[in-house]
């Protein structure tokens, strides 16, 4: 294992980023170029970002140094880059959300994810690439390409953030921010080797997020290590006046969790194995991960205890009736009149609002995106509402049910985070209800809004490709996700002697 | 474009063979200071989309925040109303697509309304006499406004025909208040005046609560009527039309009045009524059908998820009943008192929708009785031939009671005060600017009133001697004569005191 100052700066963690910018070892201005250099070196291969704003970046990161020498850091990671998922708005900076809908559309405000990364001095890198409007699992949705995974370039990076989790993984960011409505930010970090967070459901202001799912989405850190996600969650977590679901209460202390969770040491702890997240449709090799996972768990001090939650066997088809009920009516708003693409039908002369609405949305949207506009708008018409909205509504509330039994018997719950490893680009673009099968571990925490965590638990034996261990506490503990996550990961790094990420193993791949 | 006009049947023979019923639906803009929403002002007016920000314009990722102060109004509405106030409830999205709304759906309430199962009394003028009629409340629910669309070329102002239409966001988000009765039965040929009565009575309810503006010409008060009719003595309901944006008190009492006899026509003929949404025509005073409206029509409502349900304590609603201002009624009967008013002086300060009017006037320091006189007679007037509410010229109660504060103070007289109205109307100033301009000031200059006098005694020396006489009551004659000669602009009760003086 290398000494900390002896690894390149941009394969170091975010939180060891921040100690090079304290002892003076580099400027954000450097660390900020090196990232914009590997992104232009490498990002051809993989096409994880949508744009890169060099100039912005900069700018950022030179006031960050100026501050710095004034000794007025606003924040823990004050200079360290950092990229967001394409689905936040930007002021000024493009946001498609992987669209052709939105092509060209600069927004005239930042979410209040960028305005806390601005304020606590993050220089934004750019903006990542996802399935479009977030409906996906691969990234291969999005209307500009899909993004490969880094670990090997013919398979998919997850989705839909599987921009921002393949730029983390490929060392073109430390640091980046996704979004999580079904498993966006669990899943790609599972099947690149990366750390992803959904926090509680209104632990992160939504407001500025382009919603796919207002009830389910939450946005979150995707970085290369527990620690760096805390730090990250740290500065983009809080109450948003602007968020009316968001949580007026403190973010919990997740950094001091993932400090002490580092020791190793989870003696008390109650470990659920969730029953229904795993087993058959897991595949062996994965789960034999997840299995070797609990074991460590069980060498840290923690109590395993099986739990079962019988409803989490319908969380899928409640998913695939809310998310598209919501994502129906959040999608109306693009058709032509104010912003975004505009398609006018042709050999019409004066064509009227309705027929370019429908020209515009026909070839504004890909297929995904119609699918479930068609479900959600099916799903929601008076007949239907009973029987599909508000039985999926139901099963809501039965999932919550059985999180709130489970985790009277364990502290946090575990499962495999994906039960596959990433599969081929183009595997799966035919049959959408396996690409749906992908997220049937990560939708549960979706449906009831609990916080979850994905961190790397190794590599499959028959693929050699990474697997991830979700882990799921109670609403508003997030903390816990961290000391657990932290303890894992610290005794894995211990066996495999370092990150899962090699990087020689990755500019192989790359290059390729 | 042209209607063929349809068969109308009587009034009177309609309300033989038929019973109407009635559904009003009223939206109120609220006043407050901001959008449902956001914090944008909620204003009237406004350079097009410069009240505008992310939230109102539905922008991507931009979300919704409840304006607190709009609840209040709503819960002091249905209050006002008699209603019960929901002690949780939830918006809902009401999807359908229309290039004046922002997010393609509108976020209203559905089926959890702030305010539900209420009463108000309205009073109107039956055949013997004043009657009071209760109208039964539905519910009343909080929503926002949409965009206003601007159809440009075509000569209906409508989407049709347009050569293009312009869109202005600085309404969208405005907070509404959708008033709902349920359907009004047994008015039958008091049924047009009961609609007109309950939104008079609304708009005084709704001024007195101080939560709206309710100008109709401006839009901030709008109604629907919905009517239908069934056979005499049936106790059914008909199929219904709506007619959209009935946009005075007048019109109200017109389009139910029409949408009567029109129904009837259509139903003694043997035909059926269209379940579709109807245009009123205040010019022509017809209805013209819209678009049809079936009940296969599906808005897709879903709870709002990025708000959280509004649940009203029941100490805040307690707090808002005990504060509530006097109801109307209550306030009539004080007002008259104060006011020394007969009841039928009352009755037609408020059928004329005057009464705010009036009191203002009354504040603003004329006598009540020279207020009501202003406002009944020289503005009603021009009211009617503007055919526009009274409420809608362009005078304040303020100038209204300056110009009786210049005839209290003899500057001028009453035939002079009728031009400076008209010169206040037609925007040439306050009255006092009006007065200056038009040279309108009584003669007061005692040398040229009593040269006038002399003139007009020398002129009619039969006359002079009647008054030397003692009659006294011959001096109007004189009076008459020196008005004439300064064109009307002399104090009478001084040219009268000249000429007894002269001929005493």
């Amino acid at each position: 294992m290398s000494t900390p100052t002896s690894v390149p700066l941009i394969q170091r963690s975010a939180a060891r980023l921040a100690e090079a910018l304290a002892a003076g070892e580099t400027t954000s201005v450097e660390l900020t170029r090196l990232f914009l250099d590997r992104i232009d070196a490498v990002d051809s291969s993989v096409h994880a970002f949508l744009h890169v704003d060099a100039e912005g970046a900069l700018d950022a990161a030179a006031a960050s140094d100026e501050r710095r020498a004034s000794g007025e850091l606003r924040s823990a990671l004050d200079g360290v880059p950092v990229a967001v998922k394409d689905v936040l708005t930007t002021e000024g900076l493009p946001t498609t959300c992987g669209s052709k809908i939105l092509e060209g559309w600069l927004p005239p405000y930042d979410a209040t994810v960028v305005t806390r990364l601005k304020d606590a001095g993050l220089p934004i890198l750019g903006k990542t690439n996802m399935d479009e409007f977030a409906m996906g699992s691969s990234t291969e949705h999005s209307a500009y390409g899909p993004t490969r995974n880094p670990w090997a370039l013919d398979r998919i990076p997850g989705g839909s953030g599987g921009g921002s989790a393949a730029a983390v993984a490929a060392f073109m960011a430390p640091l980046a921010i996704g979004t999580d409505t079904g498993g966006s930010i669990r899943q790609p970090g599972a099947v690149t080797g990366t750390v992803g967070v959904k926090p509680t459901y209104g632990g992160v202001s939504r407001y500025g997020l382009v919603a796919m799912a207002n009830s389910l989405d939450q946005a979150g850190p995707v970085t290369r290590t527990v620690l760096d996600a805390a730090l990250l969650h740290e500065v983009i977590g809080g109450h948003d006046v602007m968020d009316s679901t968001s949580i007026d209460q403190p973010v919990p202390p997740v950094e001091q969790s993932a400090r002490e969770g580092a020791i190793g040491d989870l003696d008390g702890v109650r470990v659920g194995v969730v029953t229904e997240l795993g087993g058959e449709g897991y595949q062996p090799g994965v789960q034999e991960r997840f299995d070797q996972a609990v074991e460590l768990l069980v060498k840290a001090g923690a109590e395993i205890v099986q739990v079962t939650c019988p409803n989490f066997v319908h969380a899928l088809a409640a998913y695939y009736l809310v998310m598209p009920s919501e994502a129906s009516s959040n999608l109306a708003r693009f058709d032509a009149m104010r912003y975004g693409l505009r398609v006018l039908p042709e050999g019409v002369e004066a064509p009227s609002a309705e027929e370019v609405m429908r020209v515009t949305r026909d070839a504004g949207f890909g297929d995904e995106v119609k699918r479930r506009i068609i479900l959600g708008t099916y799903a929601l018409s008076s007949g239907y509402y009973d029987a599909y909205y508000g039985q999926a509504q139901k099963v809501r509330t039965l999932i919550s049910r059985d999180f709130e039994r489970a985790f009277e018997q364990a502290d946090v719950l575990v499962s495999p985070t994906a039960p596959t490893t990433a599969f081929k680009l183009g595997e799966k673009l035919d049959d959408p209800l396996a690409m749906y099968l992908n997220d049937v571990a990560t939708i549960p925490a979706n449906l009831a809004g609990v916080p979850g965590i994905s961190v790397p638990a190794g590599l499959a034996e028959e693929d050699g490709l990474p697997v991830g261990v979700q882990i799921l506490a109670p609403a508003l503990a997030d903390d816990r996700l961290y000391r657990v996550g932290a303890a894992l990961e610290a005794l894995l790094e211990r066996q495999w002697g370092g990150p899962l990420i090699d990087p020689d193993k990755l500019d192989k791949e790359l290059a390729r | 474009m042209t209607h063929t006009a349809p068969e109308l049947m009587s009034f009177e023979e309609a309300l033989e063979r038929f019973d109407p019923a009635m559904g009003l639906e009223v939206h109120v803009e609220l006043n407050s200071a901001t959008k449902m929403f956001c914090g944008c002002p909620a204003s009237f007016g406004g350079e097009p989309n410069t009240q505008t920000c992310p939230t109102c314009l539905g922008l991507p990722g931009s979300m919704p925040v409840v304006n607190s102060k709009a609840v209040e109004s709503a819960i002091r509405i249905g209050l006002a109303l008699n209603c019960s106030i929901a002690d949780w409830c939830r918006f809902a999205r009401k999807n359908y697509f229309y290039p004046d709304m922002p997010k393609n759906f509108q976020t209203s309430q559905y089926d959890e309304p702030i305010a539900f199962d209420g009463w108000t009394d309205v009073e109107i003028v039956g055949e013997e006499g004043p009657e009071t009629f209760r109208v039964e409340i539905e519910r009343a629910h909080m929503e926002e406004d949409t965009g206003k669309s601007l159809h440009v070329g075509g000569s209906t102002g409508r989407i049709h025909g347009a050569d293009y239409s312009l869109v202005d966001y600085n309404r969208a988000g405005i907070p509404l208040i959708e008033i709902v009765t349920r359907p009004i039965m047994g008015a039958r040929h008091n049924a047009p005046a009961v609609a007109r009565a309950y939104v008079a009575h609304l708009r005084e309810l709704l001024l007195g609560l101080g939560v709206s503006d309710v100008r109709m010409e401006q839009g901030s008060l709008r109604c629907d009527v919905n009517l239908s009719l069934a056979p005499a003595g049936s106790g059914q309901l008909g199929t219904r039309t709506e007619t959209k944006n009935v946009n005075s008190l007048r019109s109200v009492e017109r389009a139910a009045r029409y949408e009567i006899s029109r129904q009837a026509a259509i139903l003694a003929s043997g035909g059926s009524i269209l379940q579709e949404t109807r245009h009123w025509h205040e010019d022509t005073g017809v209805t013209t059908s819209g678009r049809e409206k079936s009940d296969a029509e599906d808005y897709r409502y879903f709870p709002e998820p990025d708000l959280v349900p509004v649940a009203p304590s029941r100490e805040w609603v307690e707090e808002l009943r005990a504060a509530l201002p006097e109801p109307p009624r209550e306030r009539r009967a004080r007002l008259q008192a104060d006011w020394g008013f007969s009841d039928l002086e009352m009755r037609d300060t408020v059928g004329a929708g005057a009464l705010p009017l009036v009191a203002e006037t009354i504040a603003a320091g004329a006598s009540p009785q020279a207020a009501r006189k202003w406002w009944l007679s020289e503005l009603a007037r021009r009211a009617n031939e503007q055919g526009t509410e009274l409420s809608a010229l362009p005078i304040t109660p303020a100038a209204v009671a300056r110009i009786q504060a210049l005839v209290d103070e003899g500057a001028i007289n009453d035939k002079l005060a009728r031009q400076v109205f008209d010169g206040v109307l037609a925007g040439e100033g306050t009255p006092e600017e009006v007065v200056a301009a038009r040279g309108l000031a009584v003669v007061s200059d005692e040398g040229a009133l009593g040269d006038a006098v002399d003139r007009a005694i020398k002129a009619n020396p039969d006359v002079a001697d009647k008054i030397r006489d003692g009659k006294v009551a011959a001096a109007g004659a004189l009076i008459g004569a020196v008005m004439k000669e300064m064109r009307g602009q002399a104090d009478a009760g001084r040219v009268r005191e000249l000429i007894l003086e002269r001929l005493s």
